[in-house]
């Protein structure tokens, strides 16, 4: 019954475009909103946003265009990200593998912990002044407690008969470390990764509106805001969301490419 | 090769009071190509002194010597097979098996190889590059015996291994194992809570006693193999070991 009526639907292709449904709505009441406003500085209408999108090339305000500006974002969080995972996978899985370490360092996880990367803000200018590394500096710290929490679960959840048969075939620690106990905390790692990044693209577009910036699309939706060029604010944003969208879109591919044993291990 | 168990307890302790004693002055000597199951009522123990064997921990007193060697920790001598497989499911069924040929340095050529003559040995080589979770309980199973004999140890021990499989899968298990045994002549020790398994399987049944577990009583069994599960000596056999786990019981 279900299938006859599952493949009646696909034929008149209902089914497979209901995820547009809403989407098209919203589109359609921004655009009605928009021209019943009539106020291209409260709310820019979909022509005039697309038409920023549709010049992804061109120079805007003189700041440069949508890619050079998404490039250095792009740049400034994989720069922090990297650095926070760096830090984080190799304190998450020491924990992990050695209790006593890890009750040693927990007190202090814990207190920095509810601390947002924002309120480091101050601090991170007054340590490293305006510019790049006070932004990597913020970027590491929004990725830092996804990933090493994440770390830290996937590596207490290892099997013990995994590391266990490990060690009567014969692996050293380092064996065990690199072969049984990181493979086998991956997906979960992964799963931080993803999180972690989600996390730092965030702290990113807010970082770049710290005073002294000159570029990254953060910058670029305050500086259109001083001009009240409301329609390169949203193009920003759209900018900002499909990107962080589609990076996460790729790690979870990877994630259901290579981590699939994890649902299927029983 | 001779296995020593000399005199081995272990006792855990407790946050208060007197802690567990698990094992008390367990002896037994194995010599080289034989096969010993380890009997017991649930809770006796057999699985901690497999692990003792194993280097996987350490007993409270005695120890455990191969070819007069003590045993301290894991080693390659002793391989060891668990009831879950516990294969490792990143790694494709050969590489698996390769396994502790790899942690070894074992070039990847030979240890291929290597490998492809173990999973001939136990009847999967056509799933080679397959994924454990793509086999079933018995076939993972028949992986992790292979892994466990390419690094070519001295004794195997298997803790429970046909223990979560189906009656039927299990004992074309048994008589796999019993093959493979017979071509390989491997010291075997091997824990159950089936007697019907031990009768089947053994030289000689180690039956322990509830905790803490001391060795109750070591059957031989004479008869050959192939065994007939229902011939009259089996079952003499299996009516006196149920009869002193029956006896050892608490009762109910």
């Amino acid at each position: 019954m279900e299938r006859t009526g599952q493949g009646l639907r696909n034929r008149i292709g209902i089914g497979s475009l209901r995820w547009a449904v809403l989407p098209v709505l919203f589109l359609v009441a921004w655009e009605i909103a928009a021209i019943a406003i009539d106020n291209p500085f409260i709310l820019p209408t979909l022509e005039s946003v697309a038409g920023v999108l549709a010049s992804p090339f061109t120079s805007i305000l003189g700041t440069g265009s949508l890619v050079e500006n998404a490039a250095v974002s792009l740049q400034r969080v994989m720069l922090g990200f990297i650095a926070g995972a760096l830090v984080a996978i190799p304190l998450g899985i020491a924990m992990g593998r050695w209790q006593r370490f890890a009750e040693l360092v927990d007190p202090l996880i814990q207190i920095f912990r509810p601390i947002p990367p924002l309120a480091w803000v101050p601090l991170a200018l007054a340590w490293f002044r305006i510019g790049l590394a006070s932004m990597v500096f913020i970027i590491a710290l929004g990725a830092f407690f996804p990933v090493l929490l994440n770390t830290l679960d996937g590596v207490r959840s290892v099997k013990r008969t995994w590391v266990e048969a490990a060690m009567t075939l014969g692996a050293t620690e380092r064996q065990l470390l690199a072969r049984v106990i990181l493979p086998g905390a991956l997906p979960t790692i992964w799963t931080g990764l993803r999180v972690g990044f989600g996390i730092a693209w965030m702290c990113l577009v807010a970082a770049e509106m710290m005073p002294g910036t000159n570029a990254g699309l953060g910058y670029l939706i305050l500086y259109a805001y001083n001009f009240s060029q409301v329609q390169v604010i949203i193009a920003g944003m759209i900018v900002i969301g499909i990107i962080g969208l589609g990076i996460d879109v790729a790690l979870r591919q990877v994630e259901e490419r290579r981590f699939r044993w994890r649902e299927l291990e029983r | 090769m001779k296995l020593e168990v000399d005199r081995v307890s272990k006792r855990y302790p407790a946050d208060h009071g007197e802690g567990v004693e698990a094992l008390r002055e367990i002896s037994l000597e194995v010599p080289e190509g034989e096969f010993v199951c380890i009997l017991g009522p649930s809770g006796c123990g057999k699985t901690t002194l497999l692990r003792i064997i194993a280097g996987l921990e350490a007993p409270t007193a005695g120890e455990v010597r191969v070819d007069g060697v003590p045993v301290t920790g894991p080693t390659p001598r002793l391989g060891m097979i668990f009831q879950d497989y516990s294969l490792y499911p990143w790694r494709r069924v050969i590489e698996n098996v390769a396994f502790g040929l790899e942690l070894a340095g074992t070039g990847k050529a030979e240890r291929l190889e290597r490998a492809r003559e173990y999973l001939d040995l136990v009847g999967l080589s056509a799933f080679a590059d397959a994924f454990p979770y793509e086999l079933s309980g018995g076939m993972r199973q028949r992986v992790a015996v292979a892994r466990a004999l390419a690094t070519d140890p001295a004794v195997v021990l298997m803790d429970e291994p046909f223990g979560a499989l189906d009656a039927q899968t299990r004992n074309a298990m048994q008589l796999e194992l019993l093959e493979i045994w017979a071509r390989t002549r491997k010291t075997v020790l091997f824990v159950t809570h089936s007697v019907d398994e031990a009768v089947f399987l053994a030289d000689r049944i180690v039956v322990l006693s509830a905790r803490p577990g001391t060795v109750r009583e070591v059957i031989e069994v004479c008869d050959p193999r192939p065994r007939d599960r229902t011939c009259e000596a089996c079952a003499t056999i299996r009516r006196h070991v149920l009869g002193l786990i029956n006896e050892d019981r608490p009762a109910d």
